[in-house]
């Protein structure tokens, strides 16, 4: 790409920028022997013997606590995150992660609190769980809740479990679980993981499911169907109470994957449109952060004929723990879940309130609406469906040029911003899934469409430019084929 | 932006959502708080746990000194607001720590590749048994007593709709996994042998004879840990054909049960069973080193049903925690602080014993031990809690055979005045 | 690419190329091109009975995986080593050094109900216009 000049491939006039940034090589590379970072107090009792110990742990890392302290500021550099700027990756829901939530969560006493002390001594942790567990039921609408499934994958999981509970309560088994096209790939996982077989449901030309589909396919055989409501299109299912009807006279349950709630909080109950049992994504909706990938929580929120199957140990109404529930599927985590996400949820939801609640939730939809309304054209929309929380968008007048949603979401680092998510849902060829969340501010959008507004003209121009980006990183793109044929997963010592 | 949209009110956004879906009244939740209100209420909450008490429990959370950089680097908001590293090019930072970790990892447990994280011990032990079913094609699970009850009980939860058969096999008197027994209940069916060490009573097993019991019958050995710090002075569990590990006890805040991590470490011939992310090594189109998630094919989001697990996350700040952890202590502190863990508990233990206690499983161990109350620790518990000791666990709930067993574990963070006064207290009462 | 004349194809996309009792069986270069670049390829253990329209193995790029399907029955005599080793052999040469499993064939007669050259390459223009 010798031909592109600089200026090119460093847009003027967006938020990227030239920056001292340092190189920094493996821990075990800036190691060296004898080194140490810890002080431990002087040993007060006797060493203890141990015949059988190890030798050594060969090639561990030695460094200071000043390289250890510079080593990972450094790598930090090499980062994107909500701090950074707008992170408008789809179905992620990447807002602001308050910083009193990680303040709150690390008072003494609560975050140096043992998860098996005396109930006697953990009023104020049982507390918090009874509160933030009325604020989710009143928030989907549903009757009973376990704050227990560490993600939103084990919240699904759970969900499944207590689906099959249920019915075999009943006398009834069953041995599918319905999924539409456009679901995350979690759903089809946990449902085969939940020992059922995984039958697709195709999506109408309006991106939401098929009636005549569900009809044909929602048979006696079929547990649940497992529904994302609004859609990973963005969509909201209008005919969610002939599903939920459909589902309920078959003898099914219905499912609902919480990850688009952002959509939802304050202006629409899943409890109140049918749905059986759902999961929330705390790290999504309710802004705990998202880590680098985790962690998460994922409660699970049911209607009243669930709630005896689920897992052990309960929350009782008075805040205490239950583990006398004969019908419980058991327990799916050590302990009581991320209670580290609890607090951090709990914080949000308080400083928030119902209105800021329902404030979030307009804003969120608001955002997605002016983005689609500001790059319609420019991208196609593969679905004229109202959108809501997040705007699904195609490659398909880029492709005519050889450049596709990943080279343009490349081509965005180079004006400074967090690519949106590529590629999904799978049910659009070529997608750009773009969710800006509450926390984009006009500023921000307005120079996000102008650098997806440019890049479709570059695209058009000078595909070459756009299919070779990023050119503004610390590195380029990397051979992911290479790295696939023959996997490096560990540095080991040059021998 | 309502007029850019030619809106008049935000409610039109929401007008495609059928009316009967709609929630026609504000929510019954407070109106929004002030950041100072917000604290106060949590610390009041605080106040109402256990704080400045001194706590002997351990059972699968431990109590360790967070070194106080440890909370400042992960506070950097390029590590705890970023998603995962789907942009490699914009993700450097998190992809070459998760290298790192995965190497460290590696060198740990004597295994040659690890995973990127799982939800945390618990749960990669059902993790590592259905990666076991899947590379022996078996199903029969057999699982030590004396591992973490709790883990068993997420393992049975979570095979259960599969019907994988768990049979579990007991402990000798000395406080260690019974051999013979385990020996009856492996079969040619079955597909994993779990075993914990240190093991939920604090004493040390033998790694290679579970393997070489497992491997007779064509089982893999599932090295179960649940005390990572424990690795800094005991063999590292290199028989084992999957290790399921929790890494909270490096330097992950005990807080109330989570978030924690686990992983998966394995052999490289198991690597394509292997669930969870991983990342790898590559090379950019100028030739730098770089690393990115590598793979995926095995993952939730490219094989859908057919994936090896439906994880999506890999905990990734908790697994930064450790490697900064891990990193910090090095080579030689970690081996100083697992000594300074057993000589603690190994006084512990003299001291209960010197105190007319009877302490249970002779068994070497690191820094938990089983001792025998005179009473039931409900009679006793209120006199302790004035002291502000929180003495350590009953096993009544878990092992009712054991009688009034108390579960104690003494880390690094306890001096020697408080261990005796444990002792002393627990002779008295 | 030319579609070797003696080769039969499905419609799936795998090849089968039958010698007396035996065939080798592999994708064609169509197949190859629609995956990308080839980083893994799974094989059945030698001495697996296969049935046609069953699953033999998996052929994956770094963002896909793909199935590939028995075209004929048979027990598998032997499977190419090279290929597992050097997955990139996909790319480079399907119809060739890229062929997958040998198999003993049930019924010798059964491949030759597959398409022939003519009525694949017509297949492929067919699936490519669309």
């Amino acid at each position: 790409m010798a031909e592109i000049n600089d200026n090119l491939s460093r847009p003027a006039g967006t938020r990227a920028s030239r920056h001292l940034v340092q190189n920094e090589d493996l821990l075990f590379e800036v190691s060296s022997p004898g080194k140490r970072g810890y002080q431990l107090p002087d040993l007060d009792v006797p060493e203890a013997p141990l015949a059988a110990a190890r030798a050594d742990i060969p090639d561990f890392p030695e460094l200071s606590e000043l390289e250890v302290v510079r080593h990972f500021t450094r790598l930090s550099t090499w980062n994107y995150g909500v701090d950074t700027g707008i992170y408008p990756l789809g179905s992620c829901t990447m807002k602001y992660n308050a910083r009193v939530n990680e303040h709150v969560t690390r008072i003494e006493g609560l975050g140096d609190g043992h998860p098996l002390q005396p109930e006697s001594l953990s009023r104020g942790a049982l507390r918090i769980m009874r509160l933030l567990s009325d604020y989710l039921l009143e928030i989907t609408g549903m009757d009973a809740i376990t704050l227990q499934p560490a993600a939103g994958a084990q919240g699904e999981l759970t969900g499944i479990l207590l689906v099959r509970s249920a019915l075999a309560a009943r006398g009834d088994r069953r041995r599918k679980v319905l999924i539409p096209d456009s679901a995350h790939g979690t759903n089809p996982a946990t449902a085969a993981i939940a020992g059922y077989q995984v039958e697709n449901l195709k999506s109408n030309p309006d991106g939401t499911v098929d009636m005549s589909s569900l009809d044909r396919q929602m048979t006696g055989d079929v547990a649940a169907l497992m529904l994302t409501n609004p859609n990973t299109l963005g969509i909201f299912e209008e005919d969610i109470h002939r599903i939920a009807d459909l589902v309920h006279e078959r003898g099914g349950m219905l499912y609902m994957d919480g990850a688009n709630m952002n959509a939802l909080v304050g202006r629409a109950r899943p409890g109140d449109f049918g749905v059986d049992v759902m999961h929330l994504n705390l790290h999504k909706t309710f802004s705990t952060p998202h880590g680098g990938g985790g962690p998460g929580a994922g409660p699970v929120a049911v209607k009243r004929e669930l709630e005896p199957f689920l897992p052990i140990p309960v929350l009782t109404q008075k805040a205490t723990l239950d583990y006398d529930r004969p019908q419980s599927i058991g327990r799916v985590r050590a302990f009581y879940g991320n209670f580290g996400m609890f607090t951090r949820a709990l914080a949000y939801i308080m400083a928030n309130g119902s209105d800021g609640l329902k404030q979030t939730t307009e804003d969120a939809v608001l955002n997605a609406n002016y983005i689609r309304k500001k790059l319609e054209g420019h991208y196609t929309l593969p679905f004229a469906t109202p959108s809501m929380h997040e705007v699904v968008f195609s490659d398909a007048q880029q492709a005519q040029h050889g450049v596709h949603t990943g080279d343009i979401a490349k081509r965005l680092i180079d004006y400074g911003f967090h690519p949106y998510t590529v590629s999904f849902p799978l049910v659009v060829r070529g997608a750009l899934m773009i969710e800006p969340t509450e926390s984009a501010n006009r500023q921000e959008m307005d120079e996000f469409i102008a650098a997806l507004r440019a890049i479709a003209e570059e695209a058009r121009t000078q595909p070459e430019l756009v299919t070779g980006a990023p050119y503004t990183t610390k590195i380029r793109r990397l051979d992911e084929v290479a790295a696939a044929r023959q996997p490096v997963l560990r540095w080991k010592p040059k021998s | 932006m309502l007029a850019e949209l030619g809106l008049n009110s935000v409610d039109v956004l929401f007008d495609h959502i059928p009316e009967y879906c709609r929630l026609q009244r504000p929510l019954s939740i407070p109106t929004g708080r002030s950041e100072a209100e917000i604290i106060a209420w949590f610390q009041q909450a605080a106040r109402d746990n256990a704080p400045g008490f001194t706590s002997f429990l351990g059972a699968g959370a431990y109590q360790h000194f967070r070194p106080t950089h440890l909370d400042q680097l992960i506070s950097r908001g390029e590590w705890f607001t970023a998603y995962t590293p789907y942009q490699p090019e914009i993700s450097q930072g998190t992809l070459q720590a998760i290298f790192e970790f995965q190497t460290m990892i590696c060198q740990l447990t004597g295994q040659e590749v690890a995973n990127a994280g799982m939800y945390d011990g618990s749960t990669a032990l059902l993790e590592a048994c259905m990666m076991a079913a899947r590379v022996t094609g078996r199903s029969g699970i057999v699982v030590a007593r004396s591992v973490h009850p709790q883990y068993r009980e997420v393992l049975s939860t979570l095979t259960k709709p599969r019907e994988f058969p768990i049979a579990e096999a007991g402990f000798t008197p000395d406080g260690r996994l019974d051999l013979a027994a385990l020996k009856a209940a492996v079969t040619a069916e079955t597909a994993a042998v779990a075993v914990q060490s240190p093991n939920f009573f604090g004493t040390i097993e033998d790694w290679e004879a579970a393997a070489a019991i497992a491997h007779a019958q064509g089982a893999l050995l599932v090295a179960v840990i649940a005390e990572p710090v424990s690795l800094g002075l005991l063999p590292a569990p290199a028989a084992a054909d999957i290790v399921a590990m929790e890494l909270q006890g490096f330097g992950i805040p005990v807080g109330f049960g989570g978030p924690y991590a686990g992983i998966i470490a394995s052999r490289e011939k198991f690597l394509r069973s292997l669930p969870g992310r991983l990342v790898g090594e590559a090379r950019d189109s100028d030739g730098k080193r770089g690393f990115v998630l590598t793979l995926s094919t095995r993952e939730q989001h490219i094989r859908r049903e057919k994936a090896t697990s439906n994880i999506c996350t890999n905990q990734a700040l908790c697994a930064l925690m450790a490697s900064i952890f891990m990193a910090t202590y090095g080579r030689q502190g970690l081996r100083e602080l697992a000594q300074q863990n057993l000589s603690k508990a190994a006084y512990l233990a003299s001291a209960c014993q010197k105190a007319g206690l009877e302490v249970l499983f002779p068994a070497p161990r690191f820094h938990e031990f089983v001792v025998r109350l005179r009473r039931p620790l409900a009679e006793i518990e209120a006199r302790l809690h004035q002291e502000k000791i929180i003495p350590g666990l009953s096993l009544q709930r878990y092992y009712p055979e054991l009688g009034n067993a108390l579960l104690v574990c003494a880390t690094e963070t306890i001096p020697r005045a408080g261990l005796d006064r444990l002792a002393a207290l627990l002779s008295e009462v | 690419m030319e579609y070797p004349s003696n080769f039969r194809y499905t419609t799936e996309h795998e090849w089968v190329a039958a010698s007396g009792a035996t065939a080798k069986i592999g994708i064609s270069d169509f197949a190859q091109q629609q995956l990308g670049d080839i980083v893994f390829v799974e094989l059945p253990a030698v001495g697996t009975v296969l049935t046609a329209g069953q699953s033999l193995g998996t052929v994956e790029s770094v963002k896909a995986v793909s199935e590939v399907f028995a075209p004929v029955s048979g027990k598998v005599k032997a499977i190419n080593d090279a290929l597992v080793k050097s997955p990139e052999l996909l790319n480079q040469d399907p119809h060739g050094k890229a062929w997958m499993v040998e198999v003993e064939l049930t019924d010798p007669a059964q491949a030759a109900k597959l398409m022939d050259a003519a009525a694949y390459t017509k297949f492929v223009a067919e699936a490519e216009a669309h």
